[in-house]
């Protein structure tokens, strides 16, 4: 069989290196490598079944030399950081629309950066605490340690202070998830930053030029000019690529009407430091993606946000034989979360053609643990998953796009259903009356069941959460139609 | 002879408003009469009904301005320096409120006439069953005829007329909003959502507010008292001053013009007093149908309510009249409800349509502080309809992301989803207890509406960070007596 193949080539690749041969029992059940999201979630439900297990967690500095504890991403420097930001920039919203119903304060009002930060900061702390309490009390062993396979079923801990230590397990789950992508333009590694440093910032980041068009440049874009920030947007092509275009195209119009500044067709192709400091003075030169053109600005901060890769190739998978994408470094998986090594599972933003959502991978490793362990046979349902981009106006969405739709079912087999609406709470302060947005997509053959759903306002994500309850139930048209709104809340529409 | 209109509307609020729009849109010749008696303190207003004028409306905005409040509070938290102290002027409220319902009088004015609907000022009462006396305010009478007409005249707040005292000095929520002067120290008895959501966005604009209770505090809702205790507990720590199990005796005027409340306290069994600059009443509304004249033409109303009798297709006793909104039997008291019979009643009378309205299942939000909204079953009623051993209830104590920075309170953020136990584990009922609750709500509202399962639910993928993703992930029982605090990521 191709196990025993694969098996037998590793235990003469680890026997021609020296290493032990493979014991009949293990240190544990079950490895984890990787203490985010993903990882932790299917650690505490493997030790719930009394498996022994261990997680490896690490984190490689950034090149600005940030670092931070147990959680992952999502807890350290994704959903949590971004989301109190994203707070801190509507309370600024807030503060202005307080004035018109009635409440009196100093004319000018500032933001300070290192109080936000420092709360923020203490916060994650706590959950970092949170985390390692967590798995103490599950009994789970937690090592702060960089894993990477060296033969079949063991695994190579290297610590902060380079001691290395080998385990070995009955199964692995990696759960290594992403890092920041650099663009590879001089300069790049030394003066820029990323998502990763963002968030523990220790100085204003102030006239800050953010590269890319995923919904992190957004979100982050959008929450700096928030705080009251000179923010810029260099675009190479289109925003938010994946997501619905109409709706990318209202958030980006909406940007730009309150204060970020977009430079589109454009890629920075070097970075120079003209004065250092914190922040310091740098220099971007970029090239048009049309023409010649070329283009220089000037700027306190480079936050690049151009996508992000796995963290897959240096953990020594080709000694176990397990496949990736050898462009993408995404794990191809089947729909059990099994790599093509049988005893080798993996989850989270590491899988190819998955969602990279936090609630996916705590899912997905939730129902893989209770399948090995617990005779579940409940498989992880990728369909109709929702996502909320927090942009200053807030992106909720669940199902098909109108692109995707319209490709799958043709364009004359679907209904799209919309509508512009004004949240009452902007009313008094005389705010847009017809930048918030609502649409339905709808498949006509299918009794219009709705297929995709898509709001642009305040507190998209609460909105959208119950709707995607809705879809998962196959809710129709008519079902919409029939059920009475709540006023006046923005998600009657 | 022939009926002049094919519709008349009496009552311009939510329900007449959208009937008699979605008539003409059949190319039908509709009239609508709307009149507001002022209050006995003299407030009046224009077009739209209790929602736009005295209702949802005013009080979310100012709910939002008490919000807004709390805002500031934590802003300083997220870094914003904001300078000590910070005031709220109720006129500046009042006005921009005010000025914002104006517009939305004026809106509906123009709606009417661009559907070519003919507006009437004026008090209805029947002459006969297809006969409308029309009276203005300067006593000028016009006398209507029509097809079919529909009775949507709403209600209007109670007064507790057999407190010395209550009808002279103290005002209630048609007069609130529209007061250009603070309300200053303010006494709410008794308690409804009303009473409650009013209390709470005074407290939260910095008036010292007090809530006299008799009993329990939001009749018809979840009876447990468990989110109404829930509510009242956190509008407690939020400041607003509560009086429990204590009923006013009479309302005297002092030299001072301030108003000096005398209260039982059953409890101790005692007579209390303290002063106030204004009482506002919240015991209840009831139904305007006094002057229409029913008992002429003959449509039945309950004897103790007032409320006008109607079945399914929202007809009373006399063909071709019917009734919709606050003013009927056994109906929510909601403007999307009445907004939705209104246009599904125009649709069957002149579209061909046989739709009826379904009233199950109707999503609210009470607009407290912190806010509760919830769409089907009560705890109660479910124990009661279904037995208690039937049904499970999943809950969970979670704490606001937002909260976490600025060190809020979240002890009353809770929510708890009622299910049948056996089978499919349909979900009877669903509760919220937090920020943006109304929001929270809706899409579940849809969901439950589909007949949604609990496996379904677990089966939704939560969106992060939210408040609303922890709706998908309630897994602890009550019956399992474990402790229901969300933990971690």
């Amino acid at each position: 069989s191709v196990q025993a193949h694969n098996e037998d080539k590793a235990q003469k690749l680890m026997e021609m290196n020296g290493l032990k041969p493979v014991p009949d029992s293990y240190d544990y059940d079950l490895i984890v490598i990787g203490g985010g999201s993903g990882g932790l979630a299917a650690a505490k439900e493997a030790a719930k079944y009394e498996k022994k297990v261990m997680v490896l967690d690490f984190v490689t500095p950034t090149p600005q030399g940030s670092s931070w504890g147990l959680g992952g991403t999502c807890v350290n420097v994704g959903c949590i950081p971004k989301k109190l930001m994203h707070q801190a920039a509507l309370l600024g919203q807030a503060l202005q629309d307080s004035r018109k119903f009635g409440w009196q304060f100093t004319e000018e009002v500032k933001h300070n950066w290192m109080t936000m930060t420092e709360s923020v900061q203490n916060y994650i702390g706590s959950l970092n605490w949170g985390y390692r309490v967590a798995l103490r009390d599950n009994k789970v062993t937690y090592e702060n340690a960089y894993g990477e396979f060296v033969g079949p079923h063991t695994i190579k801990a290297t610590n902060k202070r380079g001691v290395e230590k080998l385990y070995t397990a009955e199964r692995f789950l990696i759960a290594t998830g992403e890092r920041p992508r650099y663009l590879g333009i001089p300069g790049d590694k030394e003066y820029c930053i990323s998502s990763d440093d963002l968030f523990s910032l220790p100085y204003c980041p102030g006239k800050t030029l953010v590269v890319g068009a995923s919904y992190v440049a957004l979100e982050c874009a959008g929450f700096l000019a928030g705080l009251g920030l000179d923010v810029t947007v260099m675009v190479r092509s289109i925003l938010l690529r994946g997501f619905d275009q109409d709706m990318a195209n209202k958030i980006g119009e909406y940007m730009k009407e309150h204060g970020v500044n977009f430079i589109r067709e454009f890629v920075p192709i070097k970075v120079e430091q003209i004065e250092e400091g914190t922040p310091g003075r740098l220099k971007v030169t970029a090239k048009s993606t049309t023409g010649n053109q070329i283009i220089e600005g000037e700027y306190n901060t480079v936050l690049l946000a151009i996508g992000r890769d796995p963290c897959t190739r240096k953990i020594g998978l080709d000694k176990v034989g397990v496949h990736i994408n050898e462009k993408t470094g995404k794990i191809p998986v089947n729909d059990e979360e099994q790599t093509n090594v049988p005893y080798i599972y993996a989850v989270g933003d590491i899988l190819q053609d998955k969602l990279e959502l936090t609630p996916v991978a705590i899912q997905a490793g939730r129902l893989l643990i209770r399948r090995l362990y617990a005779g579940a046979t409940t498989k992880c349902d990728y369909v109709n998953v929702p996502t909320t981009v927090f942009t200053p106006l807030e992106y909720g969405a669940c199902g098909y796009s109108e692109e995707t739709a319209a490709e799958k079912f043709g364009e004359e087999n679907i209904e799209v259903y919309h509508s512009h609406f004004w949240p009452l709470e902007w009313t008094v302060p005389s705010r847009d009356n017809n930048k918030c947005y609502a649409k339905i997509i709808c498949n006509i053959q299918d009794n219009e069941r709705v297929i995709g759903f898509h709001v642009l306002g305040p507190n998209a994500g609460e909105v959208t959460q119950g709707f995607a309850a809705a879809i998962k139930c196959g809710v129709t048209k008519e079902q919409l139609d029939s059920t009475v709104g709540i006023h006046p809340v923005c998600a009657e529409v | 002879g022939k009926n002049e209109y094919d519709l008349l509307v009496i009552g311009g609020g939510s329900g007449g408003l959208a009937c008699a729009k979605e008539a003409a849109q059949f190319g039908r010749k509709v009239a609508v009469l709307d009149y507001v008696e002022p209050s006995p303190q003299g407030t009046s207003w224009g077009i739209g009904g209790t929602c736009v004028n005295v209702g949802c409306i005013p009080k979310k905005l100012m709910h939002q301005a008490a919000l807004l409040g709390s805002a500031l509070k934590d802003a300083q938290h997220y870094g914003w320096n904001i300078a000590q102290p910070v005031h709220h002027t109720w006129s500046v409220m009042a006005q921009a409120v005010q000025n914002y319902v104006k517009s939305l009088n004026w809106g509906h004015r123009v709606q009417l006439q661009d559907k070519k609907v003919k507006y009437f000022n004026m008090k209805g009462s029947f002459s006969d069953p297809h006969t409308v006396r029309g009276l203005t305010k300067a006593g000028k009478e016009t006398v209507v005829t029509a097809d079919n007409i529909v009775l949507a005249t709403g209600g209007r707040p109670k007064y507790p007329t057999h407190i010395a005292g209550a009808l002279e000095y103290g005002i209630t929520s048609d007069d609130l909003f529209w007061l250009k002067e603070s309300p200053g120290k303010t006494l709410t008895p008794f308690v409804f959502n009303v009473s409650l959501e009013c209390a709470g966005f005074l407290t939260g604009i910095g008036l010292d507010t007090t809530v006299m209770m008799r009993s329990i505090p939001l009749r018809g809702f979840d009876q447990a008292s468990q989110m109404a205790s829930l509510v009242t507990e956190h509008m407690e720590s939020y400041g607003t001053k509560f009086l429990k199990r204590c009923f006013p005796s009479k309302v005297e005027k002092l030299e001072s013009n301030r108003l000096q409340v005398t209260w039982k306290n059953s409890d101790r069994g005692t007579e209390e007093t303290d002063s106030f600059d204004t009482v506002m009443w919240a015991v209840g509304r009831a139904p305007d149908t006094k002057t229409l004249n029913l008992e002429t033409v003959g449509v039945k109303t309950n004897s103790e309510t007032g409320k006008i009798i109607v079945d399914a297709s929202e007809a009373t006793s006399v063909p071709h009249i019917y009734a919709i909104g606050d003013i009927t039997e056994g109906r929510p008291e909601l403007t999307p409800t009445a907004i939705a019979a209104g246009k599904l009643l125009a649709q069957r009378l002149f579209g061909q349509s046989s739709e009826l309205m379904d009233y199950d299942n109707v999503p609210t939000t009470v607009f407290t502080p912190l806010e509760y909204g919830c769409v089907g079953l009560s705890e109660e009623a479910a124990v009661q309809c279904h037995g208690s051993d039937n049904i499970e209830v999943f809950h969970a104590y979670y704490k606001p992301l937002e909260f976490t920075v600025p060190e809020r309170d979240a002890t009353q953020c809770y929510m708890k989803m009622v299910c049948l136990r056996e089978g499919e584990q349909r979900i009877l009922g669903l509760h919220f207890i937090g920020p943006n609750a109304g929001e929270v709500i809706q899409g579940f509202a849809l969901g439950i509406k589909c007949g949604a399962t609990y496996p379904q639910l677990m089966k939704t993928v939560g969106i992060h960070p939210t408040c609303a993703e922890e709706v998908t992930k309630l897994h602890i029982t009550k019956r399992s007596g474990l402790d229901a605090t969300v933990t971690g990521c």
